[in-house]
This record gives C-alpha cells, structure tokens and sequence, in this order.
C-alpha cells in the first residue's frame, strides 16, 4: 500500500475536537500548558489525506450515496463494511508542526457465524505513523467487519 | 492534570456523559473532520432504502472519539500510551452515551508508573456500545 505523508495543523485538530464536543483547551489554544495536540483519535483522519480513499466521493465517479436515486451505483455494496475494532499505541502524540508518513499492511483475515447479521469477515490493517524524523509515533490497528446481512437490532 | 499513583488506587472509576441526544449533525461534524464520508453515517436515504438500516448512525470512530474525550478528562492530556477499543452495539442519533473508566491495575515498567484502564461506553438503555482498554503513565 502507498505510503500517505500529511501535515498535522491545528485548524484540523481544532476541527477534530469540536466534532467531538471537547473543550479541552490543549485542543485549540496555543496557549495551553504544553502547547496544543492531537486528541487520542486524530490519527484516523489521515483517511483526508488518502487520494484514493473509497469513503469520500470524488469527482466524476460514481458515489453509492443518494441523489436523483436512493443510490448512485447498480449494485452497492457495503463499502467496505463496518468497524469492529481499533487499537492505538501512543510513542508519543502528535503536534501541530509534525509531517507524519503512514504506512499501512493488510493483516490478518478470518470469518465468524453470527445470529445477527450472518457471515461476518473480519480483516485487519496496520499502520504505522512517522515523523519527520523517521520515528515511529502511532501505531494503528484495525479491524473491519463485512457483514451477509444489515445486523438485526433485535 | 496528570493522575499520581499515590492517589490512585484500583478499581477507582469515573463516569462521564460523553454525548446527550446525540444529533445526525454532530454525526456529520465529525464525518468532515475525519475524512470519513461513509454514507451509512449522513445519508439517510441510502441508509434506509438500500443499506436496510432503520436510520444513520454513528461512526465507531465518533464514539471511541467520545469515549477519548473521558479519557483525556480523567488521566490528562499526552500521557496515553495505548488505547483500544471494540464496537459491540450501533450508536443512533438521539442516543445519550455514558463512559465508564475503571481503574484495574497500577505498575511499574521500565521505571516509569503505569495504570491499566477498563472501558466501557454503554447508551441510555444500559446497553454497552463499546468495550476496551487503555494504558497512562502516571506520576509517582
């Protein structure tokens, strides 16, 4: 998988946080003690940095989403599926300033029968976060679950 | 705010409400700031007619984002060194979330204190949304 550099800015951690609704000021005042970071799942917004990434729609191409139709493509399917689990380990958190390359490797892949939403697949990915000095900073792991069927709510 | 080991014992727990009538705007909020544009999170159209879901609902991200918002709270800020978490349950707009932190051990590795967390993010029936656990380093 190509690796993706990106800029850690402030205005984006800024926006993170408010998406969140944290207040901490560690979040979006310069002046707070330490100077600001990034919050604890910031690193997952590397995905706006991923020119290739298949959750955002791009111009000229098709979009699963709703517009004239409930859906822009003949056959959707679930994109990808949904999150079943996601791990950090922190060798330190990021800062506005840092240029972070994320290099990520497919990992394992298993099924599971589930009454709910019947075969599910599981697959992991790995990524590692650098800085600008070539240290490791995040680690991520991921695990995603596609589904045979929407999970009953029951 | 940085929590000492000598104040700090285990099982010590903290609870917080990380999201009240949670609201298919935040849901959007944090799809531009993630990146995150999955239909399934803002599109109710494709999400009901097509997906077969009874609404949108939350990134998984959005509420470990909100359960790291507790976090944060009670241990500080920069002292995480490992986080996890699983989804066991969607969250859904209008849903109230509420994190609970517990304390599970208190060590020593390479000189430096550490506590062990549990996690568990749970909606406004009671039901867990989200398992996991984290590490801090904490002061002396």
């Amino acid at each position: 998988m190509a690796k993706i550099t990106f800029p850690v800015e402030a205005t984006h951690i800024k926006m993170f946080a408010r998406a969140l609704f944290d207040e901490n000021p560690v979040y979006h005042d310069a002046g707070a003690p330490g100077g600001i970071i990034a919050p604890p799942t910031f690193p997952q917004a590397v995905a706006q940095f991923d020119p290739e990434y298949h959750l955002r729609p791009k111009p000229g191409q098709p979009w699963f989403g709703s517009a004239k139709t409930p859906s822009g493509v003949d056959k959707p399917s679930s994109m990808g599926g949904l999150h079943a689990e996601q791990h950090f380990e922190y060798h330190r958190h990021p800062r506005p300033g840092d240029v972070l390359t994320v290099e990520t490797k497919v990992g394992k892949t298993w099924e599971k029968e589930s009454k709910r939403a019947g075969k599910l697949t599981f697959r992991e990915r790995i990524s590692e976060y650098r800085d600008q000095k070539g240290e490791l900073v995040v680690t991520a792991r991921g695990i995603s679950v596609t589904t045979e069927r929407p999970v009953d709510q029951g | 705010m940085t929590l000492k080991a000598g104040s700090l014992k285990v099982g010590d727990k903290h609870t917080e409400r990380v999201a009240s009538n949670l609201s298919r705007t935040q849901i959007v909020m944090y799809a531009g700031a993630s990146g995150d544009y999955n239909t399934l999170h803002s599109d109710e159209i494709y999400t009901t007619k097509v997906a077969g879901y009874p609404s949108v609902f939350a990134h998984g991200m959005l509420t470990m984002g909100l359960t790291g918002k507790a976090l944060t709270n009670f241990v500080g800020n920069g002292t995480l060194t490992k986080f996890g978490v699983r989804f066991t349950n969607q969250v859904w707009p209008g849903d109230s979330l509420d994190t609970t932190i517990t304390v599970a051990d208190i060590r020593e590795e390479g000189g430096q204190k550490l506590a062990d967390l549990t996690l568990s993010t749970v909606n406004q029936d009671g039901k867990e949304v989200m398992t996991g656990n984290a590490t801090t380093r904490i002061d002396p």
